[in-house]
């Protein structure tokens, strides 16, 4: 069982949603150029799979996730547990949280712009997670400078941070008066055509070029309709949840104790809410460390 | 790899799916603290503490009012797409048309099957004219939509995420404050400027995967680690003056030391 766990118990999976709640951001810190500093929150652009299922027992008791020993299948609590990485089969060596942490190249917090590029030399196949980028605090100015002059300059930012136990590189770039964050792939992490083994761009006939000009021009519009985005089969399952819920068939109360241990429900309406109410205010400046529903649902 | 076909007005363009992503992340298993040995994982009702096993789990949908709603195995399955080698492409855009919040997931096309006329044709025809295709298809069970590209002569299909699932910055509204001072709007202008390069993603690397790598295998040889401690930064003054001074550090070349720091 392969896992990428984070740092501690409290923490959560690097890049995950689980249990993600969007009344305040997940990490805050600063954005740097020069000497300058903008403190920040970040906020993911995006949800996913917001159909996601929960594994219930025949009875329709949600199930919990307990960790045992393969030899004699005792129960571990979570202080039983550490995390090794696999040097050869069947060995492993040890990697304690404290080790991790002092391994970050910079402490967490800073996103330190070193290089602005044009927005178009950064090909969108690196793109890996979109997120906002709040201003923390009641003063602004730091943050609309920031963006002013990167959207006029069509420029992006560049930087490497560490968040939740993972090195990130970032393109920071501004849309709109707002402040966005990218996370990219490094060069490793994507296939290049060579290694794949596609055949090199050839020579096209005219003709060919002809008549596929031809049939872009055909079904060519001038924007991107979201409708063609819709998730057919999350509807369809939406659809059949709420004919289930009308019916009152195999509907059953969430128990109280498992809210507290898995939070959901925050969709993206309470994202774009949050995102609204810290862009206008600004967000906290500290955020909880532990997050109760009860936050993620006013949110 | 996944085979489909690429199908627009007349053209139909049998082709193969590669993934673009590769997997670099470095894996940890959970280990029971007392011999190192690998844990293994169980679902329990926490009801019984009873563990449950899996084909006796059963999925449930849980609503924003707190509550369950059971379903059953053929219910879902009738809520999976038909299985189809097609790839739709419902219309073309302008390459800026689709915002980077959508994109997902990158994939490489390759042409499949005796020519790549065609598929070299619609890569060149994407590039000259600065267009992307929507492309809709459903690949082991699930359904897709994604944006297709030409990507250095080649073609890319990058998925993207789906409505309910992104907050577009259209729909966000600027924090407010008062007016910007032009003077300081001018310094961040130069600032920014000194600071302007090319962008060359293989200079990047993952630093912290290395040494994560590196503590790894020199645990695994029983050697003692050090760890170098890193430095802080200082307290932020006014606005004006430290847009001066980080101006007066570019000038100088101070500041590309300290970048490259």
């Amino acid at each position: 069982m392969p896992e990428h766990i984070g740092r501690t118990a409290s923490d959560l999976p690097d890049g995950g949603d689980e249990g993600e709640s969007y009344g305040r951001p997940f990490w805050t810190g600063t954005v740097s150029f020069g000497l300058v500093n903008v403190p920040v929150g970040l906020f993911p652009a995006s949800r996913s799979n917001p159909t996601a299922l929960r594994m219930v027992s025949q009875g329709g008791t949600p199930l919990h996730r307990r960790f045992y020993t393969a030899r004699d299948d005792r129960e571990l609590s979570r202080d039983d547990i550490v995390r090794g990485y696999e040097v050869e089969k069947d060995r492993f060596v040890v990697l304690d949280d404290d080790e991790l942490e002092r391994l970050a190249p910079e402490k967490t917090g800073d996103v330190d712009l070193r290089v602005f590029v044009k927005r178009s030399e950064i090909d969108p196949m690196y793109f890996e997670r979109g997120y906002y980028l709040v201003p923390v605090g009641a003063n602004t100015k730091a943050y609309r400078l920031l963006a002013r002059v990167m959207e006029d300059m069509e420029l992006a930012g560049i930087a490497t941070f560490v968040m939740r136990g993972k090195e990130y590189l970032v393109a920071i770039m501004a849309e709109n008066g707002i402040l966005r964050a990218e996370t990219l792939r490094f060069a490793d992490e994507l296939r290049t055509p060579e290694r794949i083994g596609l055949p090199k761009p050839a020579r096209v006939p005219d003709a060919d070029l002809k008549r596929v000009e031809r049939e872009i021009a055909r079904l060519t519009e001038s924007e991107l309709d979201e409708n063609e985005l819709v998730d057919h089969p999350a509807v369809k399952l939406l659809d059949l949840v709420e004919k289930k819920l009308k019916k009152d068939k195999d509907v059953l109360e969430l128990p109280e104790e498992q809210e507290e241990e898995e939070a959901t429900g925050a969709d993206v309406i309470d994202l774009r809410k949050a995102l609204e109410r810290s862009l206008r205010k600004g967000a906290a400046a500290k955020r909880s460390t532990r997050r109760k529903r009860s936050t993620a649902k006013r949110g | 790899m996944w085979k489909g076909r690429i199908t627009f007005g007349s053209i139909e363009l049998p082709v193969k799916l590669y993934a673009a992503v590769e997997d670099k992340s470095i894996h940890f298993r959970l280990l029971d603290a007392k011999n190192n040995e690998p844990v293994v994982q169980h679902m329990i009702d926490p009801k019984t503490g009873d563990v449950v096993p899996s084909e006796e789990v059963r999925s449930a949908y849980a609503t924003k009012a707190g509550q369950l709603v059971l379903l059953d195995e053929d219910e879902l399955d009738a809520t999976e797409p038909r299985d189809s080698r097609e790839v739709e492409i419902l219309r073309f855009v302008d390459s800026d048309a689709i915002a980077s919040e959508w994109y997902d997931r990158p994939y490489w096309l390759g042409p499949d099957g005796q020519t790549s006329r065609l598929y070299f044709a619609l890569a060149r025809a994407l590039a000259d004219q600065n267009k992307e295709g929507v492309a809709r298809w459903v690949m082991r069970k699930k359904e897709y939509v994604g944006a297709l590209k030409a990507e250095g002569g080649h073609l890319a299909l990058i998925t993207l995420r789906r409505t309910g699932e992104v907050v577009p910055a259209s729909s966000l509204s600027p924090p407010r404050g008062r007016d910007l001072n032009q003077k300081e709007v001018a310094m961040a202008r130069q600032l920014v400027e000194s600071m302007q390069g090319s962008f060359d993603i293989e200079s990047y690397h993952d630093t912290y995967r290395e040494r994560v790598q590196e503590l790894a295998d020199a645990k695994a040889e029983g050697k003692v680690v050090k760890f170098p401690r890193t430095p802080r930064r200082e307290s932020q003054k006014s606005l004006a003056s430290v847009l001066q001074k980080s101006l007066a550090a570019a000038r100088q070349g101070k500041a590309a030391g300290r970048k490259s720091a």
